[in-house]
């Protein structure tokens, strides 16, 4: 199973990278090597094995522990600007992007 | 040389501090003033001597109120650039986060501040967590202190080197796939990656969700203890982290309670502390790629293990080698999802040139990530991708449970401990072998399991090695789940027979 | 060419939480932008996400009520894709194992009870808001403000089989889904706000043909007629397609109601590769049973098992029944009017309550909690109609004086100020017939001679006679008997 350009352009796309020429295929090459070092696994007989999400899900009963439904108040202004204080454009309160027409 | 340094561990210098023989500021001045003096090893990426001396201040307060100052009050570390801070920038040694001021701390972050312990900055790292040799950062390399030409390690290339050179008495770090076990080892320190889910992961910066793990690096294992105690427990704000260990509360004084009983157990046997210990030594770890220079050292160490009573066993670990994909399929996959978020929308480096929306975002995220970050972001993306996801990443999550089988079976009957190696190598030098990313991904053979499995493990310095300049071998360490207090009494054990952890790099 | 239209509906529905599903925000509506987000919910480095208990209640008492299995073990899947509203790039929903599986919804179309059923439901968070007005970005490009309040608002995403054969049949779907999801609690329903959304995935085939034609995803329509609209709109527009030689593509879009019409969302065109999988940062959700007893032990009485309860214990049709669960503050009315009246009088009540009180109430344009004819006041003016004081035409007149407040709204007062007691006294009832017969001699031959319609045109002389208030069945009684 070998990775094409076109392979490269759609996995670019799906993770929103730019790559150029040059970059995409080095990306090409790169991801190919990649693949042989993972194709090991197909060689694997794991049938009857289950996927092992949490790592001590076999040692021990794993399950997702709730929160009560209690919430924090809204936000002050000085909490809010905290929060957003990294953003790159802002608009009062809002975050902004450049707009999508849908 | 900094004053933290003639006090050889955190015991004494708490003593120090508590008598009022020193104080936490002349501390953290002097430190400030080595970590200046030792730029050249790009151990530091942020240092800011008002907030650091603001927590000084705070610390030899306590301390003025005498006994009930905090355990670490005054105590020199640094946090590795991966934990978020309010007061000190957090990039993740990324151009992606240069200029990121989190509005909140890392729980480890703010346990260890309660316990006292006085922060000198932010420390160097692979980017995003990504790398074995600190090479991969935004900010230049950090340099071994034993070889400024060679690697630290990575990816907490920069706390190693910290520690190491005596600049800070204890550093975070955090090790998905070896990155807390490997610097250590090339930097002659000691480090360890406890039972995962035992330290909370709340402000820690996701790389591979299910792997990592929040981890200190020190001169020695009582040291480590004394870090990973108030660091560990459980934080209800990580839904991933363990409210009991076997029965016990996950909570500070777990794993201190649990190093006290070994010592004691190992003092009660005499001149043979160790007997009835079994340590299983994997034959895969001494196969082909080893290089003689590391297997000779780790040989020494079992050796000395077994003079002080224990048996070694040889055991097999058969998918030792299959971890190696196993991890690189998982943790690309985890790391391509945790860092869709890094998009230039609400912080962060955005692009300044774009037409669109979607134009803005590639560009901040193809501008902001390094090589190595893209590399595993673009397989990451591909092994979850339709028509891949059975054949890839279930198959690997199958995979790791076989390798968490594996030990298993070896834990059930066989050992108690797990031995070997922790790198196939000593430190490369800076700027070889850039070519090939998956080079270095091989050299991770010996770590990437026990991340899998989530088993605690540790580096201790055990010899030297290298054709030049000495450079440090470690000793990987691997304990059943949560016995991280035990595996941190044999390496203090260990640490009283054999001397590799006093050594220090010629200091310029 | 016949052709049947098939229709699936999703409906996202935001649960009625405090807080958000994984992190503590508040999720009261209206606050001022981003006010209502914290790190997680703008996925700032280092946030993790914690479930809220409140969903996961609101979505097992939601299975309890359609009669669905609810999953003993569920997990949170990431779905991966790139949207500014969406902080993390992915929203953590449920994919391969939701929490609630099956189950069924029952409604009646044009008098007609129609079963639809339930594929699923599942927990995930709902994104953030963009706000299209024209803003102006750092370079002076036209720029979209994004507030995040809403992100993380928890969802319960209601996914029916495609059992609809008609815009009717979807909309009464809808309609009886968001009945009930009020009724329980779990939801306040409110469209106008997006607490209840519904996309409709819409095919049409020829008649009798098994396989299913392509289908399209109509998003977001946030009112049931937007939503019949919609579906019509689509259903016609795939037809003439195909009828011109076209075939209907795979496709998400909008609903425009200012053009009634549907549209392509270009945006959405990627061929959507969403990269599921399990979120590493949230192990499974596991329900004991025992939790889901004590759920269903607090939960109130089911709509359907308040219908089965009038159809059998109070007489009731299926048709009444229904309609008087539709929500819970009419039920509890009617309940409690029946209840004031003697046993076996539901009926009347049911009557009233969907008759007359329904009316008055949508002229006014009024909830029925706001109805100013209490239950126990309607009660005492059917127990007037029941013991005869007064007919069931009068009864209409005396409600609307209750109604106005005329008397404090009590019916006895009314009736006495208003004179309107029912004439019952077999005398003065049989002297008024005894005038009409001697005055419409025409009338009772025709009778005599065999005609119905002349009985009925005698008994509304009499009424008139005694201006409405004469006991109606007397009247005919004595008719009768008086006529032989």
């Amino acid at each position: 199973m070998s990775i094409t350009e076109h392979d490269v352009n759609r996995i670019a796309r799906l993770a929103r990278i730019e790559l150029s020429p040059e970059q995409s295929a080095r990306a090409q090459h790169e991801l190919n090597g990649i693949l042989d070092l993972i194709a090991q696994l197909q060689a694997v007989d794991t049938s009857g094995i289950e996927p092992m999400a949490h790592p001590l899900s076999a040692h021990q009963d794993i399950h997702l522990r709730l929160r009560p439904d209690v919430a924090w108040p809204t936000h002050t202004e000085a909490e809010r600007k905290a929060l957003m204080a990294n953003s790159p454009a802002r608009h009062d309160s809002l975050f902004l992007v450049p707009t999508v027409i849908e | 040389m900094p004053l933290h340094n003639e006090f050889d561990s955190i015991a004494s210098l708490r003593e120090a501090l508590r008598a009022r023989r020193v104080s936490a500021r002349e501390l953290a001045t002097s430190a400030l003033e080595a970590a200046h003096a030792r730029a050249d090893l790009n151990a530091f990426l942020h240092i800011d001597a008002d907030l650091t001396l603001a927590e000084a201040d705070a610390a030899d307060r306590l301390l003025e109120q005498g006994a009930q100052a905090p355990a670490l009050a005054g105590v020199p570390i640094a946090h590795k650039d991966l934990f978020v801070t309010q007061g000190w920038r957090t990039t993740a040694a990324s151009k992606m986060l240069a200029q990121y001021k989190s509005p909140f701390d890392a729980t480890v972050v703010s346990r260890l501040q309660n316990a006292g312990a006085v922060s000198l900055g932010k420390l160097n790292c692979d980017e995003f967590a990504m790398g074995s040799g600190n090479e991969n950062s935004a900010f230049g390399p950090a340099r071994n202190p034993w070889d400024p030409d060679a690697v630290p390690g990575g990816s907490s290339g920069g706390s190693a080197a910290a520690v190491a050179a005596g600049l800070a008495m204890g550093a975070t770090g955090t090790d998905t796939g070896g990155s807390v076990r490997q610097p250590s080892a090339l930097c002659g320190v000691s480090g360890i990656k406890p039972t995962y889910g035992t330290v909370s992961r709340y402000g820690m910066i996701a790389y591979g969700s299910s792997l990592d793990q929040a981890g200190p690096i020190a001169r020695h294992a009582r040291d480590l203890l004394e870090l990973l105690d108030p660091m560990s427990g459980f934080d209800p704000r990580d839904a991933t982290s363990l409210e009991a260990c076997d029965g016990q509360k996950n909570e500070p004084g777990r794993i201190h309670a649990q190093f006290v009983s070994a010592a004691r157990e190992f003092d009660a046997a005499g001149s043979q502390p160790l007997k009835g210990l079994r340590i299983g030594v994997p034959g895969e770890f001494f196969g082909a790629g080893l290089a003689p220079d590391v297997a000779t050292a780790v040989e020494a160490a079992l050796a000395t293990f077994e003079s002080l009573g224990a048996e070694r066993v040889a055991i097999s670990l058969p998918r030792t080698e299959l971890a190696i994909p196993t991890y690189y399929v998982i943790a690309p996959a985890e790391a391509s999802s945790n860092l869709s978020r890094y998009d230039g929308v609400r912080y962060g480096h955005r692009a300044q040139q774009y037409s669109d929306l979607g134009e803005m975002t590639s560009r901040s995220r193809t501008e902001g990530f390094g090589p190595e970050v893209l590399r595993r972001i673009m397989v990451g993306t591909y092994v979850l991708s339709h028509g891949y996801y059975d054949a890839y990443y279930l198959q690997a999550q199958r995979v790791r449970r076989m390798i968490v089988n594996d030990f298993q079976q070896a834990f059930a009957g066989q050992c108690d401990v797990i031995m070997g190696p922790v790198t196939p190598t000593v430190a490369k030098r800076i700027g070889d072998n850039r070519e090939d990313p998956v080079a270095d991904w091989l050299a991770d053979i010996y770590t990437l399991g026990v991340s899998l499995a989530g088993l605690p493990a540790m580096s201790v310095p055990c010899g030297f090695g290298g054709s030049g300049k000495p450079l440090p071998v470690g000793l990987q360490i691997i304990g059943n789940y949560f016995s991280e207090g035990r595996l941190l009494a044999l390496a203090d054990r260990f640490q009283q027979a054999t001397d590799w952890h006093q050594r220090k790099p010629e200091l310029a | 060419m016949e052709w049947e239209i098939v229709i699936g509906l999703e409906t996202h529905t935001q649960l009625s939480t405090q807080s958000k599903i994984f992190s503590d925000s508040s999720t009261r509506f209206g606050a001022e932008p981003n006010t209502q987000a914290n790190e997680v919910d703008m996925a700032l480095p280092g946030s993790l996400p914690v479930l809220n208990k409140g969903a996961v209640e609101r979505a097992i008492q939601f299975g309890l009520a359609v009669g669905a299995h609810v999953a003993p073990l569920s997990i949170f899947a990431r779905k991966n894709y790139f949207y500014p509203d969406l902080p993390k790039n992915y929203q953590i929903s449920q994919y391969e194992i939701p929490v609630v599986q099956g189950g069924s919804i029952s409604f009646f179309v044009d008098g007609v009870e129609k079963t639809v059923n339930l594929t699923r439901a599942h927990l995930e968070e709902d994104a953030g808001k963009s706000l299209h007005e024209d803003f102006t970005g750092p370079h002076g490009e036209s720029s979209t403000g994004i507030d995040l309040n809403r992100a993380g608002t928890p969802l319960l995403e209601i996914v029916s089989e495609p059992e609809m054969r008609s815009a009717a049949e979807a909309v009464a779907y809808a309609r009886a889904l968001h009945s009930l999801v009020v009724w329980l609690g779990i939801c306040d329903g409110n469209m106008q706000e997006g607490s209840f959304r519904c996309d409709a995935n819409v095919s049409v085939r020829p008649k009798g043909q098994k396989e299913f034609g392509t289908r399209s995803e109509i998003k977001n329509v946030n009112s049931f007629r937007f939503l019949e609209r919609a579906i019509l709109f689509e259903a016609r527009r795939q037809i003439e397609l195909i009828e011109d030689g076209g075939t209907v593509v795979q496709e998400t879009r909008l609903y425009d109601a200012d053009r009634d019409e549907t549209r392509s969302m270009r945006s959405k065109e990627d061929a959507h590769d969403y990269r599921y999988f399990p979120d590493p940062d949230l192990p499974p959700l596991v329900i004991a049973p025992e939790w889901i007893e004590q759920v269903r032990a607090a939960m109130p009485e089911l709509p359907r098992h308040k219908r089965e309860r009038f159809e059998q214990a109070l007489g009731l049709t299926a048709y009444d029944a229904a309609q008087l669960t539709m929500d819970r503050d009419t039920s509890d009315y009617f309940e409690r009017t029946a209840a004031a009246l003697p046993n076996g009088q539901a009926k009347l009540a049911a009557n009233w309550v969907l008759g007359e009180v329904s009316a008055a109430l949508n002229r006014e344009e009024r909830e029925i909690g706001a109805c100013p004819v209490k239950p126990t006041a309607l009660a005492s003016l059917i127990a007037r109609i029941i013991d005869g004081t007064i007919s069931n035409k009068i009864a209409r007149e005396v409600f609307a004086a209750m109604w106005s407040g005329e008397q404090g709204g009590d019916a006895d007062a009314i009736i006495e100020a208003r004179g309107l007691k029912q004439i019952s006294d077999t005398g003065a009832i049989g002297a008024m017939i005894d005038e009409v017969l001697a005055a419409n001699p025409a009338a009772v031959e025709e009778y005599r001679a065999g005609k119905q319609k002349a009985f009925n045109s005698l008994v509304g002389q009499v009424m008139k006679a005694a201006k409405g208030k004469a006991n109606p069945q007397q009247v005919n009684d004595l008719l009768r008997q008086k006529l032989g």
